[in-house]
């Protein structure tokens, strides 16, 4: 069962902090959102995949089922992890609390 | 996008100068040749700022191209029994089990079949999705006759099933019985039908019990609409039994007055510890099992009394069938190489290269096995403190039990384990190849189609994530530091398995004047612990070069070369729980789960044991008062700085993935000396299960001091000594600077004095 933890919308100080820092470790503020995000069912959940070892990665969700490949989203390609785990906050935010991430 | 196509295995792992090592291989389509060569392993981080990829080739005939080919594996456990004389002359049929079914819904399945389907000739008993249990039938004339009882089954409950045909009436009962009792049950019932025409019941097909079968490969039937779940006492008679007679013998040894119409009836009850099942009745129609389906598990009369398989074995009667087990691949071999004599001792693979395909079947050439063989090597030969001969004097324990329990891990790729890394899962070509490939079987980490725990694994089956360069760096990949290490730090060094040391024991330890662990000795069996155990009272030196060690109990079976049991039990850190009633190995009878459950905890072994894992970052040690102890002063020698490891390749840290602590509680020796601890560890890691008692907040390493690791010292009996790094991270530190590091420095002084052959006081 997934995590219910809810993540506040005004906390976007959280998600500067992420996005500065995306490999951790985070403040215990950040972490608990992070963890929240991090907590889904395997079936649709984001992973990246590696399309050139050590180089280039694919954003892709897992199927879920025993032998069902990934399916990647094409558009979505990384040249760091840090880039992938980026764009993964910002839609992961989008979907949990209903609105955008806006940092500008 | 790089996508991996090739994989393959070894029908050894650790083989002697002298000796044949076959290697089977096989190519997804499009791989049409490759290159084949025996190399020597050097070392296989490739991540950036690692030490890379290297190897050095070992000139042997083995070199040379091959042709790729697409080989089939057949998964998935059931039971043959040939025809014989006991299934002559059926007409008259009655067939019944007790069955506990896991997937009901999931296919059609069968539960015992003797069929020549294209003769339409013989019998089949099925569990359906709608029609409940279903009896076909052969019309003689290539087709089958169908009754079904139509009442679905419910998952995981026990049923007793019979189904009948009279020949002279043509008449056909079916009945599935819930043994378990509920205030509404609408899976119960029976059902009557008369065929249409006399059935053909008798066929010389073999007996099948738990699938059914088509075809036939490796000399065997091929099971197919394999049954997922357990399967008590099936008995095929050849008459038309009553209900009562039925009941009988579901329970009970064969009645007098039954034996005459009992064509057969298996007793899962006995021979645990091997393949066959037992026919009871005066036919003794045996049959054998294929891909281990998992004995010694609770039948439908267990009480609770007893919680051994030995204590009551009639309460033990089931065995639980699986459609993703497996054994042995059986490929055809490819190429197989005579170890040449000389062959230094050391971790080699088959190198198989086609493109930008690539594939490292890793296995282990051992020292001679007879120490008068090593007495003609002598210019290799060193002498240890006992006056024998040895190839080197340092031995690398190849971890390969662990290595068998990890391999072909499935949870990245079917999971992610998000929060266990604390960050995105990254999905390698492996995984993606080894989920394309559910037939190449599952980790004692995974569980089966039906959710069943995977309590048995077998190297004869490509490992795809125990190979030298898997980007997890876990097991191999990650030992590959330690090796990388031994290497450059030219030190001549033996290399064995944990397979050679459970089936040698302490006398192939013995020969060294030091063992070397690698990073993850996890799983272990009893000759294994007893054998490190007598080596370390002995005189013998340990470096315990990992963390979380001597943790699970494991078993191998002397006839199923390359198998091995565990059962995951009461608790520890697990992926899956085995069942109540099923914490002993049917292998060994021996209780299974951790060691520290049979009284011997890691840290009486090696001064340390686990206590707690995170997989984010890894942390350092700083120095602790027991440093300052002259028994450890040889261990800092040349080392000033008070913070150690705050470096290495995996995390960041030399103090990282699963932790051990000394305790005396859990049994370090008294007079241990903690030379270093560390700390700051994130709330990523917790602390293990095992000692936590109420559940309480506060388990993190932001919060709990006990979430550390301790680099442990301790003489041993006879002037040995044991050294302990505590951590799985300490070898991932060692190549850190060009080498030139506290941590590498501390384990150059440990391993020097444990080669110095003077005794420990």
């Amino acid at each position: 069962m997934p995590s219910q933890y809810p993540i506040d919308p005004s906390r976007t100080d959280l998600a500067r902090e992420f996005m500065a820092n995306p490999m951790g470790p985070h403040s215990a503020a950040l972490q608990r959102i992070v963890t929240r995000m991090r907590d889904t069912e395997a079936a649709g959940r984001y992973v990246l995949v590696t399309l050139v070892p050590y180089k280039e990665w694919g954003l892709a969700r897992l199927s879920g089922q025993r032998g069902v490949d990934v399916t990647l989203e094409e558009d979505q390609v990384f040249t760091s992890i840090e880039d992938g785990e980026r764009a993964v906050f910002k839609l992961r935010w989008e979907l949990i609390t209903g609105a955008p991430l806006s940092l500008d | 996008m790089l996508e991996k196509k090739i994989a393959g295995y070894s029908d050894e792992i650790s083989v002697a100068p002298g000796e044949r090592i076959r290697f089977m291989v096989s190519c997804e389509p499009g791989i049409d040749r490759y290159q084949a060569d025996i190399v020597r392993l050097i070392s296989g981080d490739r991540q950036p700022g690692g030490p890379g990829y290297r190897d050095e080739l070992l000139p042997t005939s083995v070199s040379g191209e091959y042709p790729g080919r697409t080989q089939e594996t057949y998964i998935g456990s059931y039971a043959i029994v040939p025809h014989g004389p006991a299934f002559d002359g059926l007409d008259n049929l009655s067939l019944q089990a007790t069955i506990f079914p896991t997937l009901p819904s999931l296919r059609r399945a069968c539960v015992i079949s003797k069929m020549d389907v294209d003769a339409g000739r013989g019998f089949a008993l099925w569990t359906d999705p709608a029609g409940g249990l279903v009896l076909q039938l052969g019309d003689g004339d290539g087709g089958l006759q169908e009754f079904a009882l139509g009442r679905p089954f419910v998952g995981r409950e026990w049923y007793l099933v019979s189904a009948t045909y009279d020949a002279a009436s043509g008449e056909v009962h079916l009945r599935q019985q819930l043994l378990g009792s509920y205030a509404l049950d609408t899976s119960s019932g029976e059902a009557e039908h008369t065929s249409e025409k006399a059935a053909v019941v008798a066929s010389d097909a073999p007996l099948l019990i738990a699938a059914a079968s088509r075809e036939e490969a490796r000399g065997r039937p091929i099971g197919e609409m394999i049954f997922n779940g357990r399967i008590e006492r099936p008995v095929v008679a050849s008459r038309v039994l009553t209900h009562s007679e039925v009941e009988a013998l579901r329970r009970d040894d064969l009645p007098v007055a039954l034996r005459v119409d009992i064509c057969a009836a298996w007793d899962f009850a006995r021979a645990f510890e091997t393949d066959e099942i037992i026919d009871i009745s005066p036919n003794r129609a045996h049959g054998q099992l294929v891909n281990l389906p998992i004995r010694a598990v609770r039948g439908s009369t267990w009480t609770g009394d007893e919680l051994s398989f030995r204590h009551a074995p009639d309460q033990y009667a089931a065995i639980h069938f699986l459609d993703d087990s497996l054994y042995d691949c059986e490929w055809d071999a490819d190429f197989e190489l005579e170890v040449p004599a000389d062959t230094p001792s050391g971790l080699y693979a088959a190198r198989i290269r086609a493109g930008d395909q690539e594939d490292h079947i890793t296995f282990v050439v051992r020292p001679p096995r007879e120490l008068s063989e090593r007495n003609d090597q002598s210019e290799l030969s060193e002498h240890n403190d006992r006056g024998e001969s040895a190839t080197a004097s340092l031995a690398l324990l190849i971890p390969t039990a662990s290595y068998m329990a990890y391999g072909n891990s499935r949870g990245g790729i079917e999971t992610g384990n998000e929060l266990l890394s604390n960050s995105l899962h990254v999905v390698s070509p492996d995984e993606r190849y080894l989920n394309r490939h559910p037939e190449y079987g599952n980790s004692m980490y995974d569980v089966h189609n039906d959710g069943t725990g995977v309590c048995y694994s077998s190297r004869l089956r490509p490992l795809i994530n125990i190979r030298p360069t898997h980007p997890w760096l876990w097991q191999l990949s990650a030992d590959m530091h330690l090796v990388e290490w031994l290497e450059a730090q030219h030190i001549p060094f033996d290399v064995i398995t944990d397979e050679d040391m459970h089936q040698d024991g302490v006398s192939l330890l013995e020969r060294y004047s030091c063992v070397m662990t690698c990073s993850h000795p996890e799983y272990y069996s009893t000759p294994m612990w007893d054998a490190v155990h007598a080596f370390t009272q002995r005189g013998g030196r340990l470096m315990y070069m990992g963390g979380n060690g001597f943790y699970w109990r494991v078993a191998y079976r002397d006839d199923k070369p390359g198998a091995m049991e565990m059962r995951r039990t009461e608790d520890g850190s697990r992926s899956w729980a085995s069942e109540p009633g099923e914490y002993y190995m049917a292998f060994t009878g021996e209780y299974g789960g951790l060691w520290w459950r049979a009284g011997r905890t890691p840290q009486s072994l090696v001064g340390n044991g686990f206590i707690a894992q995170g997989f984010d970052h890894s942390s350092y040690f700083r120095r602790a008062p027991g440093s300052d102890d002259p028994r450890a002063a040889f261990i800092f020698e040349g080392v000033d700085d008070e913070i150690i490891g705050d470096f290495g390749l995996i995390g960041g840290g030399a103090a990282g993935l699963e932790l051990d602590w000394a305790s005396r509680a859990y049994g370090t020796p008294p007079h241990a000396l903690v030379v270093a601890t560390s700390e700051q560890h994130t709330d990523a890691y917790i602390r293990v299960n095992e000692d936590i008692g109420h559940m309480l907040p506060a388990i993190g390493g932001q919060d709990d001091p006990r979430v550390h690791a301790d680099v442990v010292f301790f003489e041993t009996p006879r002037g040995g000594a044991v050294f302990s790094t505590g951590s799985i991270g300490w070898s991932s530190a060692l190549f850190h600077n060009d080498h030139d590091n506290n941590i590498s420095r501390i384990t150059r002084n440990v391993l020097d004095r444990f080669l110095d052959t003077s005794a420990f006081t």
